[in-house]
């Protein structure tokens, strides 16, 4: 058993009802379960929900977490994504306003440099649409914050997981 | 044919073979109740607040095994069976409790006598659902028995809009349940458990540990076969009690925070500890780092969840209590080891270190339970929380088809007269005999008017200490004896703070004897020992309604021993004299 805390990735199906959402959120809360990120959305079955959820945690509390999740009613399957090959990324929206020509320019150029979009601008405003995993978004928004903290607004989903195909280790 | 929700109600509890329903009508349960009237198929029982019903349900269920079935209104018929939702939970009895609801286009308009009860509930039950659509109703009845009472049993709450209830629509009631998201385990992993055999087998020095998930399972029986083939002692915790009866020559007692010097010495000095069907919660364990310290730990539970959460285990194994002991019954080899000096030195201690109360000549609890030890051979005890309870469990004798009716887990004051109730309408033929407190008693007191519609007798003991004694005995014990709002005789005219009880003490309220007789009922005041047995007498003669006995009782008796929150099992305060006496 391992003491010290580390993130972890669960992906869970659950029933598609009015309900299961909160029931999974409360588990967490109600425990006191460290809970980073949760995302939720139909799946290619429309009565089946997946939920992707990033957490902090020891080995024997996230052990009770996994057979927590198991144990709920509405819960059809826990996989436990943390030492698995996945793909894992998270949408982050940067919207950022009264810029300058050159701040404009330098935003085009750093979004090109990080690999992201702009996907909406007007004269003096942008919105960046960055798809990378989590750590790469903090990155990013670590990056505009130095520079545009009082002229932005940032959005983060969270990440959604998919194991993957042709890796066979991360 | 096309047939209201009501109707399809009435017809599903049939179906379920209910025979008893604990209901409460209201106004978005009116419908339901109009489907009831005339209804012969099950005795519809009327309490007097939802809490008494709920508990009385959830006695029902321990008491027989079956699913108590609760039918409240909506909004505070609702949220009045949160506790025992709660306490069914933690104990997992079988519950289905239906709840009206505002119609489906009045819900979140804050409708009169709306709450989100499934909300409210989702984290102290098993399940909780609304149902939204009419052509659901049927598999949602079938999905809530199905769940309450397969795995390790619980409350669900079913909300049942009040259109829904009018609405037509098909009058099947499914046959079959099938649910992808919810399949309780099956069967044991019989690798792990001829590991545990095995390990049984060859220690030195066993100790079987038999938590409430036996007595759920009804695995009392499988547990005699169990050690039929093997010689170890046993200690229950207080769930467990009466898993084995308690006369049983391996029996030692129950162990844990009040329990006996010769239950918690083994724990502490075991080489094996195999444990079934308990969560190893803190009132069970004291100090983790000294639980066991010497052992290692097979545990056998339905519930994952308590595998390794609090004790980490050398085998776990995943498996109804009951099934897990009768396939390890079949699989025990022969013992290895000669263990009787381990049982002589146990039982030895048992013999010489008795859990004791000496009220010198006057009126203890313990006699008042030794009374009821000598007068039933079967019999069904409810408690209620506090030391009425923690008494109980521990001079209480359990024999033949006897059974301990507790609210273990949440420790729910005034669980014990309604539970008493709900025992005696699921087992007739039973004696049931309700020990309380003054203080617990007083929670669900106007129950006692169900028992008498009902037409059932019970003997209802009250132990008058006129304290909140266990958190009294607390204050004494680790507050420097400040009595803060445990005596319940103070006044306002008392004055100061007050933590000297003596003869100028107002007088208790409510007179116990004369509430009785408000109620139609014997009353009954014992203040000797030697007037106990003549009280039980008089109760008995009652065939058709209950009869209440308040035993005036020392106002500061402790129950002892005690381990003290956070210390070892092995640290056991026996004694304890009050300052300055």
């Amino acid at each position: 058993m391992d003491n010290t805390s580390r993130k972890r990735w669960i992906s869970l199906y659950v029933e598609n009802d009015v309900g299961v959402l909160a029931k999974i959120a409360g588990l967490f809360s109600g425990k006191s379960y460290n809970l980073k990120s949760l995302t939720v959305g139909e799946t290619e079955d429309p009565t089946v929900s997946r939920m992707t959820i990033s957490l902090m945690g020891d080995d024997k509390t996230f052990e009770q977490i996994k057979k927590q999740l198991n144990r709920s009613v509405e819960v059809i399957k826990v996989l436990d994504f943390t030492d698995l090959p996945i793909h894992k990324k998270e949408i982050l929206f940067i919207k950022i306003h009264s810029l300058k020509k050159d701040e404009m320019e330098e935003i085009f150029r750093s979004a090109a440099v990080f690999g992201i979009n702009i996907c909406d601008c007007d004269r003096a405003s942008v919105i960046l649409e960055s798809v990378k995993t989590e750590s790469e978004n903090d990155d990013v928004l670590k990056y505009y914050k130095k520079y545009y903290l009082s002229r932005m607004e940032a959005v983060r989903g969270g990440s959604v997981a998919v194991e993957s195909v042709s890796k066979s280790e991360r | 044919m096309k047939i209201k929700g009501t109707q399809l109600f009435v017809k599903a509890l049939k179906e379920e073979g209910v025979d008893t329903l604990f209901a409460y009508p209201g106004g978005m349960a009116i419908d339901i109740f109009d489907a009831l009237y005339g209804e012969t198929a099950f005795n519809v029982v009327l309490p007097r607040h939802e809490q008494g019903l709920v508990h009385a349900a959830d006695g029902y269920a321990r008491a027989t095994g079956k699913t108590g079935v609760c039918l409240v209104t909506s909004g505070p018929g609702a949220t009045n069976l949160v506790t025992g939702i709660a306490t069914a939970n933690f104990d997992s009895v079988p519950l289905v409790c239906f709840t009206g609801q505002v119609p489906t286009n009045l819900i979140g308009n804050d409708a009169f006598q709306e709450v989100d009860i499934v909300g409210i509930c989702r984290s102290i039950c098993k399940y909780a659902v609304t149902v939204r659509r009419r052509e659901d109703l049927g598999r949602i009845i079938k999905e809530a028995f199905y769940i309450a009472r397969t795995g390790k049993p619980g409350p669900v709450v079913v909300d049942f809009p009040k259109d829904i209830q009018n609405a037509l629509g098909s009058d099947e009631y499914p046959q079959e349940v099938s649910m992808r998201s919810y399949k309780p385990s099956a069967g044991v992993h019989m690798g792990q458990l001829k590991k545990a055999a095995e390990m049984l087998c060859s220690a030195k020095r066993p100790l079987l540990l038999i938590g409430g998930g036996v007595n759920v399972s009804r695995g009392g029986e499988a547990l005699s076969a169990v050690l039929e083939k093997v010689k170890a002692p046993v200690v229950t915790t207080v769930m467990g009690k009466g898993a084995i009866p308690t006369d049983h020559p391996l029996y030692l007692g129950n162990m844990g925070m009040h329990g006996c010097a010769a239950a918690n010495t083994a724990v502490s000095e075991c080489d094996l500890l195999f444990s079934v069907g308990t969560r190893f919660n803190d009132r069970i364990t004291g100090k983790i780092e000294e639980f066991a310290k010497n052992a290692k730990i097979v545990h056998i539970d339905i519930d994952a969840a308590s595998i390794s959460r609090n004790i980490v285990v050398d085998v776990p194994i995943v498996a109804d209590a009951k099934e897990a002991l009768s396939r390890l019954a079949e699989i025990l080899p022969p013992q290895k080891h000669d263990v009787s000096e381990w049982v002589e030195k146990l039982t030895s201690i048992k013999k010489q270190r008795p859990i004791v109360q000496d009220g010198g000549g006057s009126l203890t609890p313990k006699d008042v339970i030794d009374e009821i030890n000598r007068r039933y051979r079967d019999v069904i005890v409810t408690t209620d929380v506090g030391q009425n309870q923690m008494w109980t469990t521990q001079f209480l004798e359990l024999k033949g088809k006897s059974r301990l009716i507790t609210s273990g887990g949440l420790g729910t004051m005034g669980f014990g007269l309604p539970a008493a109730i709900g025992a005696k309408l699921g087992c007739p033929d039973m004696p049931v005999v309700c020990v309380s407190g003054d203080g617990g008693v007083q929670m669900n007191i106007q129950e006692l008017a169900t028992a008498v519609c009902q037409e059932i007798p019970l003997t209802l003991c009250i132990l008058n200490n006129s304290y909140l004694g266990n958190v009294r005995q607390w204050q004494e014990m680790f507050y420097g004896g400040r009595y803060s709002c445990t005596c319940l005789r103070k006044r306002k005219s008392c004055g100061e703070w007050c933590s000297s009880p003596n003869a100028e003490c107002p007088p208790y309220i409510p007179d116990f004897v004369k509430l009785a007789e408000s109620y139609g009922l014997q009353g009954i005041r014992v203040t000797r020992r030697e007037d106990i047995s003549a009280a039980f007498d008089r109760a008995e003669s009652c065939k058709n309604a209950p009869t209440v006995i308040e035993f005036i009782i020392d106002r500061e008796s402790n129950v002892l021993p005690m381990v003290p929150g956070g210390n070892a099992l092995s640290e056991m305060v026996t004694e304890f004299k009050k300052e300055g006496r």
